[in-house]
């Protein structure tokens, strides 16, 4: 009797069946809900990655015999054949500023547009239809509008801006504003939802204490959205450094906007070097991770914590 | 006290109102408060008061009438620029900045040189108690102390007028006394005019030099605590000022502001608020205090006696609250410093001068606001 | 001015405003107009650049659907509908499009099917390494398509499902059910769990509180986020363009081909034809869609309100 007194510092054990002690970490039956999502993101998804980054270090006989180097043949052929590692390059130079771009862009414009405002509804609407209407069209549409003939260069030799058309698709231009217009109604939206998640209240503190509206940009919003901000960058990141189409309508395919997709498919349809494909295609994960990762880190020192309305 | 107010001799609020989409939500509001008044804003949800509040600090437009200061014109000064400090029903304290940080805020706003922006900020932390917190973010403080810096947030710059929007209706009872004694103090010390909103009476009361009671947008009635609890203007004033016994009967006889006033088969004497003549059809308001069970062991009849049956009665520490039934079939409230038995027959009595008389005015079911609405259904 | 004031307010019943001046109540003191400021320029010109851009391309498309023939002038000389009827002809439009929305729809029906129940757990539950759970479910939303999709292409070629439908499908899904999870999981947070520990107390079982008191409640989300699935698979390019082959192209992928085809691509109105019908149709089906919900359900609401 006296020894259990003494030891009862220790909690009193369950006597629960085994069955409800499971239970309360959260390990019953409806768990099976989560299986079939399970299954296809274990078979569709690791597995096949797995699968992939094995590849890669089966390189075929024909890397093995020009770039040597045993089993990772394949990635001393990616940093070594300056066609391929160029392409790292080139698409760092169009996803890094486009995705900048719409961030910086969609701040001011969420800014000025949170308000009611009669049309607010319309502008929204309109705002949202390039992401309806996908890559394809929209490099179409830029070769014929944006084209030596088309409308845009004729009205600016028209106004006498210009007397010789501009190139601005096939090259580095056209891939950027296919990545602006398929980018920034998307990044607009978010950062939006974003500064309507912050509690209007607290502007109307910081303007009771005497802010203007620079100061409360610079004080009090601006801290509070940089979280979002940086999720933001990092979503419209990844879409721009994913760009395919484009690329090859748009753009200078195997010049200025020969992007990491581009190789990596020119491997796997045209060379049918599937290791070296899915090479490719690992390093643009990598690669993508590691900006990523510095986002990320960079997030963190930031204020993380509610912001007070419902995010 | 280091922290004391920057004075003006009058603020003026001169027909101030702002309607808007169609709807009046604060119509021809008059009002002088003096330097150090703290004057309570009064009334059930959607009267107007907090729309009052936001149009006096600037957050939102007046669409008519005009605020003045010392007889210079505010209302068209932005709000950053007026110099009132604002404590929010929800605290909106900066979720990123620490309660040293979000105190200073205001201070940093007005470029007031850093050693006399510490010493003001520890004084305003000191002066609520919050030292042991002074470098915390709000979302590790609990509701009470997030309370706390909001209101140090606003006096730290000695602001010539303190805007307080239910302050204390996000917090559960025992804190919501305590804070209201600590508000209390404050303003005793500090001396800063104060305009307070809530919905609590009881609040109101205890705390204001005078009150403004509201409803659906429109002045009721401004008095001293005194002058509300005892003479309140009108009947809806009455009712929220806890005149819970509203009696409709007709005016039978009148001498001066005496009126005896007739029907459901009892006879009340009361007096009358505003003039009314026999015939008219009367609502007379009584609180429960004052109308009392005789007491067996001291039977103390006033001039008005009347009989009930007693259907409910709770206990309230040093006596008791009793609902009856009279005659007619009326439910009344009263009190009782003893607890009758239930379904037992018991007088009750009341002085004529704490029944008052106002006329009767048709109750329009449509313009119940939802909440007077629910009262109506729950009472009949 | 005391007596004033005491008895003002009482006389004030139902007394009408005084007639002072009567300003415009849209803006508090000191806030600027919406057409005021630099930086209001700066948005506004930025809006129409963008638009004009947006217009110029959707119109430029069109009409060059119209014309005959145009490349040095301002319109085309003259105006046919020979390109669509020939766009429908070469390339079987018909079959395209029902491909496209077989695809859509399967995949659509799979994610939810699979994604809510998903979703419901992640919301409500907490499990052992659930965090990796999650963190496998948002990682097809994080990387590049291509990364995962040229391995899974591989995998897809090396047990003969390459060029088929059913490739295509379940390509597809790797984004898709990820999607479905993370919108439908805030979505079943924000309903008050409580409702159904009432559900069970008045005697429902799990599979009744299921299906008489939480779907009726998600169908909103479900709706909505169907319709994102919807318009990213039709509009979906690198992993359908991995393993799709003629027979079992979805529209956008079959307008690069021909864009890309050998010999510098097809005539460029007959693309141009091509892409108004992808764009025709995207709208018919976003148009119906929208009749059902209302897209702003999964967006974070507003609060603007300081009335009392």
């Amino acid at each position: 009797m006296t020894s259990a007194a003494l030891g009862s510092s220790t909690a009193t054990r369950s006597t629960a069946s085994l069955r409800h002690r499971l239970a309360e970490r959260g390990i019953d039956t409806s768990l099976l809900m989560l299986v079939p999502a399970l299954v296809f993101a274990l078979a569709l998804f690791i597995y096949p990655f797995t699968y992939g980054i094995g590849l890669t270090l089966q390189p075929s006989a024909a890397t093995q015999e020009k770039w040597g180097g045993g089993a990772f043949s394949n990635y001393v052929a990616f940093f070594k054949d300056s066609f391929v590692s160029d392409s790292v390059w080139l698409t760092m130079r169009l996803a890094l500023p486009a995705a900048l771009f719409n961030v910086l862009a969609s701040i001011p414009m969420a800014f000025k547009l949170r308000h009611r405002f009669r049309g607010k509804k319309l502008l929204t609407t309109l705002l949202v239809l390039p992401i309806t209407l996908g890559t394809v069209l929209t490099a179409q549409g830029l070769l014929i509008f944006a084209g030596r003939q088309g409308w845009l260069n004729r009205f600016l030799i028209q106004i006498g801006v210009i007397d010789q058309p501009l190139a601005l698709v096939n090259n580095y231009l056209g891939v950027m504003f296919s990545l602006v217009i398929s980018g920034f109604p998307f990044a607009f939206l978010l950062i939006s939802s974003y500064l309507s998640g912050i509690d209007p209240s607290i502007e109307a503190a910081a303007k009771t204490m005497g802010a203007d509206w620079k100061q409360r940009f610079r004080r009090i919003i601006l801290p509070l959205l940089a979280p979002g901000l940086a999720t933001t960058f990092i979503l419209t990141f990844v879409l721009a450094f994913s760009v395919f189409p484009s690329a090859r309508l748009v753009g200078d395919a195997m010049g200025s906007t020969r992007v990491m997709a581009l190789m990596a498919y020119r491997a796997f349809g045209e060379q049918i070097d599937y290791p070296m494909a899915s090479t490719i295609a690992v390093m643009m994960g990598v690669i993508e991770l590691v900006v990523i990762t510095a986002v990320l880190l960079w997030r963190s020192f930031l204020y993380k914590g509610s912001t007070g309305g419902k995010g | 006290m280091a922290i004391a107010a920057s004075k003006f001799e009058s603020l003026e609020l001169q027909g101030v109102g702002r309607s808007f989409g169609g709807i009046d939500a604060l119509v021809d509001l008059n009002l002088t408060v003096r330097a150090g008044e703290f004057i309570a804003l009064l009334g059930p949800s959607g009267c107007g008061k907090s729309t009052a509040l936001n149009c006096l600090a600037g957050l939102l437009p007046l669409t008519h009438g005009q605020i003045l200061i010392d007889g210079k014109r505010v209302d068209t000064v932005a709000a950053e620029n007026r110099g009132f400090g604002m404590v929010f029903q929800n605290y909106a304290l900066f979720p990123h900045l620490s309660v040293e940080k979000n105190i200073a805020f205001g201070l940093h706003m007005r470029n007031v040189p850093k050693p006399e922006m510490k010493s003001r900020v520890a004084e305003a932390i000191a002066l609520v108690k919050l030292e042991q917190h002074a470098k915390k973010l709000p979302g590790q403080l609990s509701g009470g102390q997030q309370q706390r810096v909001a209101i140090a947030r606003a006096v730290v710059m000695e602001p010539r007028l303190v805007l307080m929007d239910e302050p204390l209706s996000n917090l559960d009872a025992k804190l919501r006394l305590e804070m209201r004694t600590e508000i209390r103090r404050l303003h005793q010390s500090l001396g800063l005019t104060t305009l307070y909103v809530t919905h609590d009476q009881e609040e109101a009361l205890s705390m204001a030099d005078r009150l403004v009671v509201l409803r659906e947008g429109r002045v009721q009635q401004i008095g001293t605590p005194e002058e509300l609890h005892n003479n309140p203007a009108n009947w809806r004033v009455a009712d929220f000022m806890g005149y819970r016994n509203l009696i409709d009967l007709d005016v039978t006889a009148v001498k001066g502001s005496a009126v005896t006033l007739e029907g459901e088969g009892f006879s009340l004497r009361g007096t009358a608020v505003l003039p009314v003549t026999v015939g008219d059809k009367a609502r007379a308001a009584i609180r429960p205090e004052d109308l009392v069970v005789v007491s067996p062991a001291e039977p103390v009849r006033g001039a008005n006696t009347m009989t009930a049956t007693v259907s409910v009665v709770e206990y309230h520490g040093r006596e008791f609250a009793v609902g009856v039934t009279s005659p007619s079939g009326r439910g009344l409230h009263v009190h009782s410093d003893h607890a009758p038995a239930i379904g037992s027959t018991v007088e009750l009595t009341t002085d004529p001068a704490r029944v008052l008389v106002y006329q009767a005015d048709a109750i329009d079911m449509e313009e119940l606001s939802v909440e007077e609405r629910e009262l109506a259904e729950v009472r009949r | 001015m005391t007596a004033k004031t005491a008895t003002s307010g009482a006389h004030g019943v139902g007394s009408p405003p005084t007639p002072t001046k009567k300003r415009s109540g849209a803006r508090a003191p000191g806030e600027r107009s919406l057409a005021a400021s630099p930086t209001t320029w700066f948005v506004w010109a930025g809006t129409a650049a963008f638009f004009i851009f947006l217009i110029g391309i959707l119109v430029s498309v069109v009409v060059d659907s119209l014309g005959k023939s145009w490349f040095n002038t301002w319109l085309p000389e003259s105006f046919s509908k020979d390109w669509y009827s020939n766009a429908w002809g070469q390339f079987q439009m018909t079959h395209i499009i029902g491909v496209t929305l077989t695809v859509a729809v399967v995949v659509i029906v799979i994610s939810v099917l699979v994604g809510v129940p998903a979703a419901y757990l992640l919301a409500r539950r907490n499990f052992p390494f659930k965090k990796t759970v999650t963190l496998l479910f948002l990682l097809p939303v994080l990387m590049p398509p291509i990364t995962y999709g040229i391995p899974l292409a591989t995998v897809m070629y090396n047990i003969g499902l390459g060029r088929t439908l059913t490739a295509v499908i379940l390509v597809n899904l790797v984004p898709s059910i990820p999607f479905v999870i993370m919108t439908m999981t805030p979505f079943i947070e924000q309903i008050n769990p409580t409702i159904e520990s009432a559900a069970r107390m008045s005697g429902a079982s799990m599979r009744k509180v299921f299906t008489r008191i939480l779907m009726p409640l998600l169908i909103p989300g479900i709706l909505a986020a169907s319709i994102l699935v919807l318009v990213r698979t039709v509009g979906m390019f690198d992993l359908t363009f991995l393993v799709s082959g003629p027979q079992s192209d979805t529209l956008v992928v079959a307008i690069y081909r021909a864009m890309t085809a050998a010999g510098g691509g097809e005539a460029r109105q007959l693309i141009s034809s091509m892409a108004v019908i992808y764009t025709l149709t995207m709208m018919v089906i976003l148009i119906v869609a929208l009749r059902f919900v209302s897209p702003t359900q999964l967006v974070a609401r507003v609060k603007e309100s300081r009335e009392d």
